[in-house]
């Protein structure tokens, strides 16, 4: 070992310490203007950056416009709800806090996989994701009492829409529910900003048809708030401009009316004011409960409408292609006389059959034993088909479907209705493109009573009806009153107009002649009824087969057709109506038309009212459901 | 000169009325107390702010301040030979119980740090090794030749190395690397050559991006990419360092005023009455507020090197200016990081953050370096 000399190691110790000191000092200085870097050169960025966290501007919803009959009775509201949610970012244990709030409230795997899918998809942090929606009293004074055992779950309340009618009004006014990724990554930028506060966006008919009028325009809050999006204090708030209300043409007492007369039948029911092409009803049965959407329908009860043999989602109304049958014979006689192959005395005479001309093949009548001597008129009243079947050959296939397109069958009408379908209106071309084949004379037969390939929606038979109505006059049907209707369509003019007036005559003999196929609809009617039957086979049977001997199924029977409008010298009112498997038109159909007619023609003592002026609600000053 | 004797030769009435002859007494250092006190006194007024005006809060802090001074004020009756003597028996306690917070250690944020003993309840073995390295180090470097031989400084390495990476392994990187500084900064005293140090800290510089590669744990690796480029995941592991530069940087040179800063306030800040209370500091009493807690940090600093400059044994000089190093590489690794000029590593600001076993360590290491002041006398 060294000898020590401790004078020198003190020194060096003290020489280290006066250093050290050097460094403090020079440490101390450089953190000092690493501070004064941010604080002054710096200070403007980080300024912004704190105001930035601290001001939160919040979009506040505009409140959804309201869908209102034409009597201004609410079919559509918006009702405050309380729900379930929950900020991930201050849950300790998701899966824990999940546990006991399904133990403390009902929460059902489905709620579980919509949140979870919720949570996984890109949001803003601190932002509320929903669990369960429609808490009643009794959750959330449960949920309250044992909220402090998991920070992050709140109760909010929304307006959420609400659909007073249930199911009466579910294929016309269709639903909203919540937004989702793909409404928003459709929106341009201005749309997306519109909707930055909005949780609803509408799905299916007005609701989806008038969605930006019942928006209305986003409000602003500036305010601020704290890390977990607490509002502390409101800075600025630019209030919402509500969404419009939509008046709809429709009248609910004539809508519940075609509603109920239709029972628990499958079918549709259309009616419109030809007048102004108002769309006063609008039925589709059975419907479905809108309400159940607009917070997330449950997987449960998805699965029973979608396997619902009814198929209570299907909008026949709008969207059921079925033949027209007979309920276009009035349109296919009007098109003979315009070709001048018949007139209103030539006769001819029906023994049951046609035999299409230079071949065995048979087409037959409904009536075994045929109508005997039958004119045009006798053909309407009584729906001979041996008639058009005879005249069809005659005019030709090219002149019945350009005379038929000018009563908009087989393609869509223009209605404000988002998913409106076509349909088909055969004609040689289409044949051609559609099946690669040419067309034959036996086609020509089948399409002069409505069958064979033609394809039509009960609207547009009701428009066929309407534009019948106005007698040629083009006027697409709209909902609601603020649609702007405009078309392009022809009108169509007869060389001879009488046959308007004859026509109607036949078509009121349908309803209120001795031996017309509706005659037991217009019993007891104050008005006059211009209207066709019509059946719609639901599956061909040899031609030579007695259909009406088999024992067919219910749901293997035709569907049942009536059109008509009234009253029938001074239309106010076009009807189709639709009655799945409801065999006869006559039957089955046109009570359903007559009670939709009665309830917008009759005033409340059942007297035909004055149609110069509206008619007034049942309940003047609006009713609860 | 000690105090003492420039007291005793001054004529009574400039003695004042025989305070800082009652403090020697009871061992105290009046002007490090003072020190200490005012930088406790102005911690607890921004923990009242930082802590959301939580008097509960403030209270609590208080108690372990208190628990702190009665540990201070034993150790400060006990001579430094004493702790000489007792140092290498210090070491070996804590080194056993850092080995067996590896084995049966209670896991806590996925690191075993804590240890739960019958009676004492849990804690973290780090903390005695904050005094025990250092002391070691002093102890073994006082019966050897200075400035240190090659195989002496390699024997410190050891002493100092052997813990340090016994706690990175729990893994408590930032407690390891105060410890390893802890040690090494009395090499640094005891005369380590400027041209070994030079060529530690370039070797330090190749070492660390293999340290990233080889070494660190992924949460680590995670931190010191985070630091790197905190933009990078601005709402996830960013998040801290942006929130507590922007707290700094939007107080300005005035600040917002007590209580009234927006960041911590409105919870943007996390951890705003723990690691981040400098940021909260920053924010609202600016940079007056920051000049005046350093300033009471260099004097609380310089004091304790002006202590170990008057120490009477190597021990006790060596000893003292570790434990005053390692109070100062605390506020460096906390501002440091909170400032963003370091990554994130669990160091809380010395004597103002609120808890932790650390005010009760650092009082500790207070109250040997106030024994070193006042027993000289007593020293052969």
């Amino acid at each position: 070992m060294r000898l020590r000399d401790r004078q020198r190691e003190s020194q060096i110790i003290q020489m280290r310490l006066v250093w050290t000191l050097v460094f403090v000092v020079i440490v101390l200085a450089s953190l000092v203007s690493r501070i004064v870097w941010l604080q002054w050169a710096q200070h403007d960025r980080f300024r912004a950056l704190a105001d930035q966290n601290r001001v939160q501007t919040q979009p506040i919803a505009p409140p959804r416009g309201l869908i209102l009959d034409r009597h201004s009775r609410i079919l559509a509201d918006n009702q405050p709800d309380f729900s379930l949610v929950v900020i991930p970012e201050q849950l300790r244990d998701m899966e824990a806090a999940l546990e006991g709030l399904s133990e403390l409230i009902d929460i059902d795997e489905d709620q579980l996989e919509r949140f979870r899918a919720q949570l996984s998809q890109r949001r803003r942090p601190w932002e509320p994701v929903p669990l369960r929606s429609r808490l009643t009293a009794e959750e959330i004074a449960l949920v309250a009492e044992a909220r402090h055992e998991w920070p992050g779950v709140r109760i909010e309340a929304e307006a959420i829409r609400h659909y007073p009618y249930g199911e009466l009004f579910s294929h016309l006014i269709g639903y909203v529910n919540r937004i989702n990724v793909q409404d928003i990554s459709a929106m341009d930028e201005a749309t997306l900003a519109n909707y930055s506060g909005t949780n609803f966006y509408g799905r299916a008919g007005i609701e989806r048809q008038y969605e930006s009028e019942l928006h209305g325009s986003v409000g602003y809050r500036k305010a601020e708030t704290n890390a977990r999006g607490r509002v502390q204090q409101v800075l600025d708030e630019t209030p919402p401009v509500a969404g419009r209300d939509i008046t709809l043409y429709l009248d609910l007492d004539v809508q519940r009316a075609g509603w109920n007369a239709l029972g628990g039948r499958r079918g549709a029911a259309i009616a419109i004011d030809p007048r102004d092409g108002g769309v006063l009803a609008f039925i589709s049965r059975p419907g479905f409960d809108p309400n159940l959407f607009v917070t997330g329908i449950s997987l449960r009860d998805y699965g029973a409408y979608r396997e619902d043999p009814d198929r209570p989602l299907f909008n026949r109304a709008l969207q059921g292609q079925y033949p027209p049958g007979s309920t276009i014979k009035s349109m296919m006689g009007l098109a003979a006389l315009e070709a001048g192959v018949t007139n209103w005395q030539r006769t001819i005479q029906d023994p049951g059959f046609f035999r299409l001309p230079g071949t065995a093949r048979v087409f037959r009548d409904w009536k075994r034993g045929g109508h005997g001597k039958v004119d045009l008129h006798k053909a309407i009243v009584e729906s001979c088909d041996t008639y058009f079947y005879d005249a069809s050959l005659k005019m030709g296939i090219d002149h019945m479907s350009d005379f038929l397109s000018y009563f908009n069958l087989g393609r869509r009408t223009g209605i404000d209705l988002q998913g409106e379908l076509g349909g088909i209106l055969p004609s040689r071309q289409w044949k051609q493109s559609a099946r690669r084949s040419s067309w034959f004379h036996g086609d020509t037969v089948n399409t002069s009573i409505g069958q064979g390939y033609m394809l039509t929606t009960p609207l547009q038979l009701a428009q066929a009806m309407a534009i019948s109505a106005r007698r040629g006059k083009q006027k697409p049907p709209q909902v609601a009153m603020t649609a702007k209707a405009a078309t392009e369509d022809k009108d169509l003019t007869l060389k001879d107009p009488n046959n308007w007036q004859l026509m109607e005559a036949a078509l009121t003999d349908v309803i209120h002649g001795a031996h017309g196929t509706a005659r037991a609809a217009g019993r007891g009617a104050k008005y006059q009824i211009a209207g066709k039957t019509g059946t719609a086979q639901v599956f061909s049977l040899a031609s030579d087969v007695e259909y009406k001997d088999l024992d067919v199924s219910e749901r293997l029977r035709d569907h049942a057709l009536f059109v008509a409008f009234a009253p029938a010298d001074n239309p106010a009112i076009a009807v189709a109506v639709l009655v799945e498997n409801g065999e006869s038109g006559g039957r089955a159909a046109a009570p359903v038309a007559r009670a939709i007619m009665d309830a917008w023609l009759l005033d409340g003592k059942g007297n035909l009212r004055d149609l110069s002026k509206p008619r007034l609600s049942s309940a003047a000053g609006g009713e609860s459901p | 000169m000690s105090n003492r004797e420039y007291l005793r030769q001054l004529p009574s009435h400039q003695r004042g009325p025989g305070n800082l002859d009652l403090a020697f007494r009871l061992h105290i250092d009046m002007p490090l107390l003072a020190g200490l006190l005012a930088i406790m006194g102005f911690g607890l007024f921004v923990l009242y702010s930082a802590g959301g005006e939580s008097m509960d809060l403030v209270l609590r802090q208080l108690t372990r301040f208190l628990l702190g001074f009665i540990v201070l004020f034993i150790l400060a009756q006990i001579p430094p030979r004493t702790f000489r003597f007792w140092s290498p028996v210090l070491y070996g306690i804590g080194l056993l119980m850092l080995i067996l917070v590896l084995v049966i250690g209670t896991e806590a944020k996925g690191a075993q740090r804590w240890l739960s003993l019958p009676g004492i309840g849990r804690f973290q073995p780090s903390e005695i090794m904050k005094i025990a390295v250092p002391a070691l180090v002093a102890w073994f470097f006082r019966d050897r030749a200075l400035p240190p031989s090659m195989a002496n400084t390699f024997v410190a390495l050891m002493i100092i190395l052997v813990p340090a990476m016994l706690i990175g392994r729990q893994p408590d990187l930032g407690t390891a690397l105060l410890i390893a500084m802890s040690g090494l900064v009395i090499l640094f005293m005891a005369g380590l050559s400027w041209r070994v140090i030079g060529a530690s800290v370039a070797g330090a510089a190749i070492a660390a991006p293999l340290m990233y590669f080889y070494v660190l744990h992924d949460y680590q690796r995670r931190r010191v990419d985070t630091f790197l480029n905190p933009e990078a995941d601005p709402l996830g592991a960013g998040w801290n360092i942006i929130q507590s530069k922007t707290a700094i940087g939007s107080g300005g040179i005035q600040g917002k005023g007590w209580l009234n800063g927006t960041q911590s306030q409105l919870d943007f800040l996390p951890e705003s009455h723990t690691d981040f209370i400098f940021a909260v500091l920053s924010e609202e009493l600016g940079l007056l507020g920051i000049l005046l807690l350093f300033s009471l940090y260099l004097f609380v600093i310089g004091r304790c090197l002006w202590i170990s400059y008057h120490a009477q044994d190597l021990f006790s000089r060596l000893f003292g200016a570790g434990l005053a190093l390692t109070f100062f590489i605390y506020i460096l690794v906390n501002v440091g990081m909170v400032s963003g000029l370091l990554p994130v590593v669990g160091v809380p600001l010395p004597l103002i953050s609120y808890g932790g076993t650390s005010i009760v360590t650092l009082l500790a290491g207070f109250g040997i370096l106030m024994s070193v002041h006042t027993h000289r006398r007593l020293m052969g």
